[in-house]
């Protein structure tokens, strides 16, 4: 949460619009990149990185370090994400409420968590030493969850408010999980949303999902290959509305769309912001 | 409230091992039943690991048929889980798994071919650096041109088989009908190379990867070529390697 983030929408930069992106230079806010793509030797990757970094700010957004393992954060995976973000500089560096590693093994999800004091005491150690090998306060993320544990102590809003207390982390409010969240476990998203610590939010993402089974039992799946639902944009409305602009990501991860499309999703994020950011200079 | 290390570790077995019941730490709750909760994190972790290997060996894929790949696939994943998140590293061992899968062993070239499409998976990845020309090494005396010794590029890698794998591999990717490789076909040695931001096959004369392996050794060109058989056309083969971007340096003057 430095002071130059961009308070503006930003798309994940993918391989499939590298070439696009560094010729018409689009006028996109900022990009996202997954830590872990980039810590190869060299090739591909980097170049395409390095030179939309000369052109636009970058938010470092880490998917492995396995925050929640009760055995420990993935090893070695730390040093290897500060090689990263000392290299390419990014505005903020975020990773997620979740863990993915066990005994050595990588299980390659985002697996949910019991919210418990023992989880948030272990959770705080990590997110507090990851901090400080990376020299900067992080952004943890709200889950997609699918699941409840047996004997759950809180609510995950009254996690994520204690965790940021006590860590001095930032948060990454995902609207998207909140609504996938919000189907799985029954509860009500407006309710989540109002009881969110929004004073912790540095950034914002978006994203589509997916709905399996039937009406009457369905699951949501936090899966990144379709535009953002109607439900999000009401919530994100809401959200600007109130807390005003934000650094804002659309994640669209698989099946990924030609790059107009996507710049059209990321353009709507804008207007909402704009709107928000004109209405506070009128109030002021 | 079990401890959280104890429900990790039933979570994770249960992930990897559908015979295994769902952990019970995950709770009943109204709706959707516990199985087809703990479903999407099964299918999360399995759907992106045999996408992740499909990735990396398309040309396997192609040849076996996406349902064999599949199948094949998650008996890889189940066997050799992931070590690292960064899943560029993950599939090294897909080649090897392929030789001692039983349902395969009547594809032999399989393993081959992997180890080529593994290959051009490590050098999109390989570090950077600038490819030397053949002028560099014309320049050299006669004296010089025996001592000196090549740096390989990072990305550059010689798969040798006994299966005709340039071809096959070839075919399967870049031609716009399959031609037919009969069981005649002789053995084919690749080299990938990544000069720039693009990978590279190439086919190499026979005997041309006992040189590169005595250059990668550190020989000097002279004990090099003498590490190839009579007959073997020293310049072609050396045109070749540098032209295709696999030489990034010459050392002169150096002795052992």
């Amino acid at each position: 949460m430095t002071a130059d983030r961009p308070l503006r929408a930003g798309a994940g930069l993918k391989p499939e619009h590298h070439r696009h992106i560094l010729e018409s230079r689009p006028d996109i806010g900022w990009f996202e990149v997954h830590a872990e793509n980039y810590m190869g030797a060299g090739g591909p990757p980097h170049f395409f990185l390095e030179r939309a970094r000369a052109l636009y700010p970058i938010s470092l957004h880490g998917v492995g370090l396995s925050i929640g393992s009760a055995g420990g954060m993935t090893p070695g995976h730390l040093a290897r994400l500060k090689k990263v973000a000392d290299r390419y500089d990014p505005f903020v560096v975020s990773e997620h409420l979740a863990w993915s590693t066990h005994e050595g093994v990588f299980l390659n999800d985002l697996l949910p968590l019991p919210y418990t004091e023992a989880t948030l005491a272990l959770v705080s150690r990590h997110v507090e030493e990851a901090q400080t090998v990376l020299g900067r306060p992080i952004l943890i993320e709200n889950p997609s969850t699918y699941l409840r544990f047996e004997g759950e102590e809180m609510a995950e809003t009254d996690f994520l408010r204690a965790l940021a207390r006590r860590s001095g982390c930032g948060l990454l409010l995902d609207l998207n999980n909140v609504v996938v969240s919000a189907v799985n476990r029954s509860f009500d998203p407006l309710t989540y949303l109002d009881t969110f610590p929004v004073e912790h939010v540095g950034e914002v993402h978006l994203a589509g999902h997916a709905v399996l089974g039937d009406i009457e039992a369905p699951l949501l799946v936090d899966t990144h290959d379709r535009p953002v639902s109607p439900e999000v944009w009401g919530l994100y409305h809401r959200l600007i509305t109130r807390l005003g602009p934000l650094p804002t990501l659309v994640e669209w991860d698989s099946n990924v769309p030609a790059w107009p499309i996507l710049e059209a999703e990321v353009a709507r994020a804008d207007s909402v912001l704009r709107a928000a950011g004109e209405g506070r200079a009128r109030a002021a | 409230m079990l401890p959280l290390d104890a429900t990790q570790q039933t979570f994770a077995h249960a992930l990897l091992r559908p015979e295994l019941q769902v952990p019970v730490a995950v709770a009943e709750m109204v709706g959707p039943t516990r199985e087809r909760r703990f479903a999407v994190h099964r299918n999360n972790v399995k759907a992106s690991l045999v996408a992740t290997l499909a990735a990396k060996f398309p040309v396997i894929q192609r040849l076996v048929g996406e349902d064999f790949f599949e199948a094949t696939a998650l008996v890889f994943v189940e066997r050799h889980p992931p070590r690292s998140p960064v899943l560029a590293e993950y599939g090294a061992a897909f080649p090897s798994f392929l030789g001692t899968f039983e349902p395969a062993v009547d594809l032999p070239y399989l393993v081959d071919v992997a180890r080529l499409e593994w290959a051009r998976h490590e050098a999109f990845h390989a570090a950077d650096a600038a490819s030397s020309s053949i002028g560099s090494l014309a320049a050299l005396a006669d004296d010089d041109l025996e001592s000196v010794r090549l740096t390989l590029h990072p990305a550059a890698t010689v798969v040798a088989s006994a299966w005709p794998i340039v071809s096959i591999w070839t075919t399967n990717t870049l031609d716009a009908e399959v031609r037919r490789i009969g069981p005649d076909t002789p053995g084919e040695i690749a080299l990938i190379t990544r000069p720039d931001e693009e990978v590279f096959v190439h086919l190499l004369p026979q005997d041309a990867d006992r040189l590169i392996a005595a250059l990668a050794d550190g020989a000097p060109l002279g004990e090099a070529a003498a590490s190839v058989p009579d007959g073997f056309d020293l310049s072609t083969g050396l045109a070749l390697l540098f032209s295709a971007g696999a030489v990034s340096g010459l050392l002169e003057g150096m002795s052992e």
